[in-house]
């Protein structure tokens, strides 16, 4: 019987969680991108899936059920936190997008400077030339 | 939050994930990045991080994709993975 009680808490975590777990394996897509790509657009391209899935990870955190939007609304009292989601996080990664895109230019910068010099934009050729 | 919305735009953003990650024309890619990027700000709104939503549409879809495109074409399509 009590066995039975164990398995049913840890279904309820899996399937409560599941915005977690799906947003884990977003960010292992992008690292594997990262770390196993040998074309460096296709690492750039990693590097955007990881910035968006953590990004993902911090509106998860402030969302919560039976919740609505952060805007003041008469209908909803404000003195009760539960009514309103949390805005904090979405303010944050508001400016962490913006960031991304600024660290993203950069990252192409230096993307063109690499090709006018080497002719190429594989790591391993890169490397060979390098040597 | 409407959980089934959510599952349904999640599966949207891993398989666009994987498909800009493992098909084999840059191009394709980007194209493909930029469908995440759609499918993330729809999550976004999906989640309530409304401001966020627009933020990725407009910063995350709209220039990353443009600045992907030019700096495809100042460099080379060419590719091995």
């Amino acid at each position: 019987m009590t066995i039975w009680r164990e398995v049913k808490i840890m279904y309820d975590f899996l399937l409560g969680h599941y915005s977690y777990w799906l947003t884990i394996i977003l960010l292992c897509i992008g690292l594997y991108g990262i770390i196993f790509k040998k074309n460096l657009v296709k690492k750039t391209i990693g590097l955007t899936i990881l910035q968006a899935s953590v990004v993902l990870y911090w509106v998860s955190l402030g969302s919560k059920w039976g919740a609505t939007v952060p805007v003041l609304d008469p209908a909803y009292p404000a003195s009760d936190v539960a009514n309103y989601l949390n805005p904090l996080p979405h303010t944050l990664m508001l400016t962490a997008i913006v960031v991304g895109v600024a660290t993203l230019g950069v990252a192409f910068a230096l993307l063109i400077a690499t090709y006018n010099r080497y002719k190429t934009l594989d790591e391993d050729e890169i490397l060979e030339q390098i040597q | 939050m409407i959980w089934e919305v959510e599952l349904i735009l999640y599966m949207f953003v891993i398989v666009a994930a994987i498909v800009a990650l493992e098909v084999k024309d840059l191009l394709t890619a980007v194209v493909s990045l930029t469908i995440f990027s759609f499918t993330m700000a729809l999550l976004f709104v999906a989640m309530g991080g409304i401001d966020v939503g627009f933020t990725e549409a407009v910063v995350g879809a709209g220039v990353t994709g443009i600045l992907f495109i030019v700096a495809l074409y100042q460099t080379t399509i060419r590719t091995n993975d």
